[in-house]
């Protein structure tokens, strides 16, 4: 029966099972409909674009020459964005390290306690950096108290969730070693665990510290420090030229800190 | 101790199983003084921790219960951060193909890799929001503004790592299908996309879920969404609108989450 099936049709091959490609066809379909919608509903003022051109020559002339008495005060404030992103990182990883070791499955062997963990992770991480930054500012007033918190608290999911990925990815022979010579849970975290995710953790915590510094730049906007108040500042007062300053000392101390991170992880790593 | 050290030469170099790292010591320590340093520099003092609790149990207070009542605002508002999100990561993505097909280093050759390349950096360099104001200026308030900004982010993002999954490919299938006298495009289409298709989807869908998280916050500086409502309800003191917003904001980005694991492991 199968042999003459087989002769009479030839085999068909398909990479995928029929349900596969059903879900792939639904996915598929589904993302083509949210974007034609999406085209076809969202409010676009056409007007606004006939003077697109003009309007850019103009921002980039207003933007040039650039305004060199506004690099003092730029350059201070870039120095607080670099202290917020720094100490934010810091603050993150102190709060992240304990919650990652109890959202960690192999260290804290108790299902409530990983699941809180991770709650507080997933909190973290769906608040914006900038809605983060407006709820601290209305608690602690503006200024960068209130932007450090809010990219501490932001990158506290982030790091965390890392983390303790990093720590269930542990190898048990060098742990069930030292618990075998009797150590206690503090010589085991140091002794066993930290050795094997050290790599880990600083790669983790590089890679924060260079997203923060971009966020950390934009939290001004709301009033939480750094460079973003003289983005601010001279962006309410229409100094296009002072902006130029601005964005460039941005742009340098984005490639800068790549240059760093790149740097320090090829050679700790 | 003397007498195990005294028996063999290797002996004096076991002493101590686990022995101390100073310079890693000295590290941590270097780090404490900075944090301290910083802290004190931005702010960080008693009174203002102190006083900035009382705040906060009044700014809860203010928060609870959150208020609903402007329902078809948020709504509007939610919808349009959808359309940014959506169109802004299906163009940005239509554009970042080409430009990380052209920055990957195995396909094409230096002189063309390297421009790509600067300007995949300098899409990247930004962020979304600041580059969302200079569109304002632009293009004048509004969604696109939203869209263009977003659109930027989109391909810094997707073109570096199409480049990195190109570059990553195994250049054996590519040479089998050449051998059977494919052209170019089926080269692409048979040779390479196969290859790159999962990890691809699993750029783009976390690219719409960031995509959706800036487009709730371009509106702060005039580029459309629902950030223009919650910064208005912000500067009124209408905290439990703000938290209506923010719920609403948080239940959107994580059911987008979910569907969009669904969407990696379908593509697998």
């Amino acid at each position: 029966m199968s042999t003459a099936t087989a002769a009479l049709a030839p085999r068909r091959w398909q990479r995928f099972s029929p349900w596969r490609r059903l879900a792939r066809l639904a996915f598929t379909l589904f993302a083509v409909a949210a974007f034609v919608t999406s085209l076809r509903t969202i409010e676009v003022i056409p007007e606004f674009l006939y003077d697109a051109p003009d309007q850019l020559a103009d921002l980039f002339g207003r933007m040039w020459p650039m305004d060199a008495g506004y690099i003092a005060p730029t350059l201070r404030a870039l120095v607080e964005t670099l202290h917020i992103a720094t100490l934010g990182t810091l603050i993150a990883i102190g709060i992240a390290v304990p919650i990652g070791l109890l959202a960690a499955r192999n260290v804290t062997p108790s299902l409530p306690l990983n699941l809180l963990a991770k709650f507080v992770f997933v909190t973290s991480r769906s608040v914006n950096s900038l809605v983060w930054a407006l709820l601290f500012v209305a608690v602690f007033g503006p200024g960068p108290l209130a932007g450090t918190l809010a990219i501490a608290l932001r990158s506290v999911g982030f790091t965390g969730k890392l983390f303790a990925e990093a720590l269930e990815e542990a190898n048990r022979g060098s742990i069930e070693a030292l618990q075998a010579t009797g150590a206690g849970r503090l010589s085991t975290l140091l002794l066993g665990y930290w050795p094997q995710v050290k790599p880990a953790f600083w790669s983790i915590a590089l890679f924060r510290w260079d997203i923060n510094i971009r966020e950390s730049a934009v939290l001004g906007l709301v009033g939480a420090g750094g460079i973003g108040v003289a983005l601010d500042t001279a962006l309410n007062l229409l100094y296009w030229d002072q902006v130029a300053v601005v964005l460039a000392a941005i742009f340098g101390t984005v490639i800068l800190a790549e240059i760093v991170v790149t740097t320090l992880r090829a050679r700790a790593l | 101790m003397s007498a195990i050290a005294g028996r063999t030469s290797s002996g004096a170099a076991r002493g101590v199983a686990f022995r101390p790292n100073w310079t890693a010591r000295v590290g941590w320590a270097l780090l404490a003084l900075y944090a301290i340093y910083a802290a004190s520099q931005l702010g960080f003092v008693p009174e203002r921790l102190a006083s900035g609790l009382g705040h906060g149990r009044q700014f809860l207070a203010r928060m609870f219960p959150p208020n609903f009542s402007r329902w078809e605002l948020i709504q509007s508002g939610i919808a349009e951060s959808m359309q940014i999100a959506v169109i802004a990561t299906v163009i940005g993505i239509a554009i970042a193909l080409p430009l990380g097909f052209l920055a990957a280093r195995n396909l094409m050759p230096p002189w063309v890799t390297w421009p790509m390349r600067a300007l995949i950096a300098l899409c990247r360099s930004f962020h979304p929001i600041i580059v969302a104001i200079l569109f304002v200026k632009a293009i004048g308030f509004g969604a696109l503004a939203g869209v263009m900004a977003l659109i930027v982010a989109s391909v810094g993002f997707i073109a570096k790592l199409f480049a990195e999954a190109i570059e990553e490919i195994s250049l054996k299938q590519v040479e089998a299908v050449r051998a059977t006298g494919a052209g170019f495009l089926s080269i692409l289409i048979m040779g390479v996309q196969p290859q790159v298709l999962p990890r691809f989807i699993g750029f783009a869908t976390y690219q719409l879920d960031s995509n959706l998280r800036n487009s709730t916050m371009v509106g702060i500086v005039g580029g459309g969404g629902i950030g223009a409502t919650l910064f208005t309800a912000y500067q009124r003191f209408d905290y439990d609108v703000v938290l209506a917003i923010l719920i609403v904001i948080v239940a959107l980005i994580m059911v987008a989450e979910i569907v969009s694991g669904w969407a990696r492991r379908v593509f697998q």
